[in-house]
């Protein structure tokens, strides 16, 4: 190991309704019956930026929220429905000016193409801030949303079958992700010229047809939006396994995993970096980010009392894919020190009640963080790859044809 | 008595991406830069509009396989810019042309309603239509529908999605903490629908928006578009901007209204418009004749004359005279994505009444494209141009106008400044917002979600 400081960690955070325990609506700081309000989340989102944080993620998704993995519940003590989540980081993005907004966009029903405009649009309105969360859905239910084929009906995500579903489904959004990145780059930079003297407005071999052949959609291209300012928006996706991993290492400039401790982030951060290089992409930038579900308070008893009282109103006690981490804010950034030991490069929190936990991660932990010089004490970029040291990529066509 | 005055609706369509913007004038600015966005709408509110216009474009334009480069080409996408402007404006509407072709009925059910939450209840659908594989090439589908369905498929993609947004009535959360109920029903969004073109079942999961549906505008002149619009649509885009066109057109959709049921003040008929202010009429009259000069260069004519040739005319000369060959005719147009494809029906006709005119009037190719397409509608001192406004309303040839200014983004700020104030004077625009809502400024009632069972009505 050299003898450099410990790099700055990165943050963000996953906004999801009024946070992600079952029971957090019911806390006095939720708001629940904000949820529909854009005032809600440019709320959250202000907060968060307070906090100096990267960005943050919107959950996203195509039915109702469930607490099954497959299939809708007909719960009525939860919350149940959710605005689009793209819309919502443009509705945020004019009021505010340093945060990124990473809204879920689910790759399994939706159109590279709108979905390539869209986040485009998002980094215009944002200049510079916009990247999104790619998602794959094997609920049959929500299949059934759009009619057009049917998902089948597994249990879990053990048996072959059900593996044999995952593998397609993350294949498609690979193709998916690979259309929208072509369809970022089909324009050049400069293909805008309003040159008076011709007459024309656009240099059109600086427009690119796209030609994508795959296994599950064909696009020909180019984008009917100039490319966005960051050039490539950034690509995030959060992974469990083989299979998902491989979606991070090939198309992903930020994956998001679940490991409980700093052994499992090592071996995970080590077979990414394997799918990335056999990928071709070793020199490309790669953060993985830890995901940890978080209720902090004053004490680590107060905190762990406070996740006991949601667990009684839930009536069940919380389980994620996540560490569920509850205690002070000084405990959490020892936490995150040791797991950046395995090779993360950040962490995306998830508020446990982010009327509540939100605001201690702006105004605790990262005070902590700084305090320890391992996190920024201004924004220094004007763009979120900025924010996380990437650099604005060349474009794939002009370099083919330079 | 004189029947009271009819109060003019007007709305802005942002201009980009068509044949009338001018991009060269030194004034024009980005047509993708937010800030742009932020300028056009900030005016058109400034001024009382009822709503801000944006249109969509699913593949460039082609001319002779090429990316056409003349006009101003490429756009943001339509739901997000007016999510973002739904943040820097607080009454405005905010209406969106989305495609029923290429999109599904949940995920744009879902994009409405949210946009109708995170603007209050103001937000408006353009529901248009698409059946052409150049366009299909583009998405999953393809281009897979015949041109004959391409109204059953909107008529019932719209119908799907006001399903969908009726299976919330709008007193279903509760979010009760005391007692841990979040929802009153466990079945809200339940939705079923069986049709020909869609088959689908689930929950919705946006709640019942402000609006309870989106206000839906329509376009198209066919008797199809007419009778479908007299069925479903809000307001219909004409585009009739003559008077004596006006009132036929308007007479007419008007008059479908009561076969579905409906009152004639339950759809608005808004034709698109064009204009140019001087201090004097002559002033102005010279200033659009300067306009159409730039709206129209030398190459823009020639590739105005090749969508009805249907050929290559690059060898001509733009000031000179028509071509003296025929079009070609039955062949793959050589223009693609235009909607002057369409318009064009006998083009060995058009081009002799063409070489007639240009004979007569001694015009060259520029000439006759500056003298026969897209004239200025209103044309003069503003006082001109709010009287003729006026007039063109109150005699029942519209209820207002879509303005399309020439310049990006700042084209709408001397109607604003100067046309606006004399429309108030004579009491027939409003100088306050007396409601919050799009359904409000537009004098529409609000739906009732309980008097259309959902679940009943996709069972019938």
């Amino acid at each position: 190991m050299s003898s450099t400081p410990p790099a700055h960690l990165h943050l963000a955070v996953a906004l999801d309704g009024t946070g992600w325990h079952p029971a957090s609506w019911r806390e006095p700081a939720a708001r629940p019956r904000d949820l529909f309000t854009a005032g809600y989340w440019a709320d959250l989102v202000a907060e968060a930026e307070r906090g100096l944080l990267d960005f943050v993620t919107l959950e996203d998704g195509l039915g109702p929220q469930s607490d099954q993995l497959l299939v809708p519940d007909e719960r009525t003590d939860r919350v149940r429905g959710r605005l689009d989540a793209v819309l919502v980081a443009s509705r945020i993005a004019p009021l505010t000016r340093h945060i990124g907004l990473v809204p879920t966009v689910v790759a399994t029903h939706t159109e590279p193409f709108h979905i390539s405009k869209a986040i485009a649009t998002l980094d215009y309105v944002s200049t510079g801030r916009a990247g999104l969360r790619v998602q794959i859905t094997a609920r049959p239910d929500e299949a059934a949303h759009f009619g057009r084929r049917t998902v089948p009906r597994v249990t879990g995500f053990d048996s072959p079958g059900a593996q044999e579903l995952v593998s397609v489904l993350f294949d498609e959004a690979a193709d998916h992700v690979e259309v929208v990145r072509r369809l970022w780059d089909s324009w050049e930079d400069d293909a805008e010229i309003r040159d008076a003297a011709t007459g024309r407005f656009i240099d059109r071999d600086k427009l690119h047809y796209i030609d994508f052949e795959g296994r599950f959609f064909h696009v020909k291209g180019p984008s009917i939006t100039p490319r966005p300012p960051q050039g490539q928006p950034l690509v995030t996706a959060l992974a469990h396994q083989t299979v998902p991993y491989r979606l991070v290492a090939r198309q992903a400039d930020v994956g998001y995993v679940t490991p409980h401790d700093t052994a499992q982030a090592s071996a995970i951060v080590t077979e990414i970096r394997a799918e990335q290089e056999a990928a071709g992409r070793a020199e490309e930038t790669l953060h993985v980010f830890g995901d940890l579900v978080v209720l902090l308070d004053d004490s680590q008893a107060e905190a762990e009392d406070r996740l006991g009282r949601l667990d009684a109103l839930a009536g069940e006690p919380y389980t994620s894919d996540a560490r569920v981490f509850a205690g002070t804010a000084a405990q959490l950034a020892d936490l995150l020190e040791e797991l950046a030991g395995g090779g993360l490069s950040g962490f995306r929190l998830r508020p446990a009640v982010a009327g509540h936990d939100l605001p201690r991660i702006s105004r605790e932990l990262v005070p902590e963080l700084q305090r320890r010089h391992r996190f920024r004490d201004a924004y220094e970029a004007g763009t979120l790859r900025g924010h996380l040291g990437l650099a604005r990529p060349a474009n794939r066509y002009a370099a083919a044809t330079a | 008595m004189s029947k009271p005055l009819k109060q003019i609706h007007l709305a802005a369509h942002f201009p980009g991406v068509n044949n009338t913007t001018v991009w060269s004038d030194p004034a024009a600015g980005s047509h993708i830069e937010f800030e742009s966005f932020v300028h056009f709408a900030k005016t058109a509110e400034r001024a009382k509009f009822d709503f801000l216009f944006l249109a969509e474009g699913l593949r460039l334009r082609e001319q002779g396989g090429k990316i056409y480069d003349l006009d101003v080409v490429g756009r943001p996408d339509t739901f997000t810019v007016l999510a973002a402007l739904a943040a820097v404006t607080d009454r405005l509407g905010l209406t969106g042309t989305i495609n029923s072709t290429f999109n599904e009925p949940y995920e744009v059910a879902r994009q409405f309603a949210t946009l109708d939450h995170l603007s209050d209840g103001r937000s408006a659908w353009n529901v248009v239509t698409s059946w052409d594989a150049f366009t299909g090439e583009n998405f999953r589908r393809g281009g897979f529908l015949p041109q004959e369905e391409r109204y059953s498929r909107a008529e019932e993609f719209l119908t799907t999605t006001q399903e969908l947004f009726d299976s919330w009535h709008g007193d279903e959360i509760l979010a009760d903490q005391a007692t841990g109920t979040f929802l009153k029903d466990a079945a809200a969004g339940a939705f079923v629908h069986q049709g020909q073109h869609f088959d689908i079942h689930g929950r919705f999961n946006v709640p019942r928006s402000p609006q309870g549906r989106p206000v839906i505008f329509q376009a198209g002149d066919s008797d199809e578009g007419r009778e479908f619009a007299a069925s479903t649509a809000d307001a219909i885009f004409s585009r009739y901007a003559t008077l004596k066109e006006g009132q036929a057109f308007y007479t007419d959709v008007k008059s479908r209204l009561a076969a579905y049921g409906r009152r004639p003040d339950q759809l608005l008929i808004l034709p698109a418009a064009t204009f140019v202010l001087g201090d004097t009429d002559q002033e102005a009259a010279e200033l659009a004749r300067e306009v159409r000069r730039q709206q129209v260069s030398g190459a823009t004519a020639i590739k105005h004359l090749e969508f009805v040739w249907n050929r290559d005319l690059s060898a001509y000369d733009p000031e000179g005279p028509l071509p003296d060959v025929d079009p070609v005719v039955d062949e793959e147009h050589i223009s693609r994505g235009r909607a002057q494809v369409r318009m064009y029906r006998d083009p060995i006709a058009i081009a002799r009444e063409w070489r007639r005119l240009a004979e007569a009037n001694k015009w060259s190719i520029r000439d006759l494209v500056i003298n026969t397409g897209n004239r200025q509608t209103f044309v003069g001192a503003p006082a001109t141009v709010a009287r003729t406004i006026n007039d063109f309303v109150q005699a029942d040839a519209s209820d207002g106008f879509i303005l399309v200014p020439h310049i990006t983004p700042g084209g709408l700020d001397p109607f604003a400044d100067r046309v606006v104030p004399l429309l108030q004077e004579r009491g027939v625009f409003r100088s306050e917002y007396e409601g919050t809502t799009l359904r409000d400024h537009l004098g529409l009632a609000h739906p009732d979600a309980a008097a259309g069972a959902p679940a009943e009505r996709a069972a019938s």
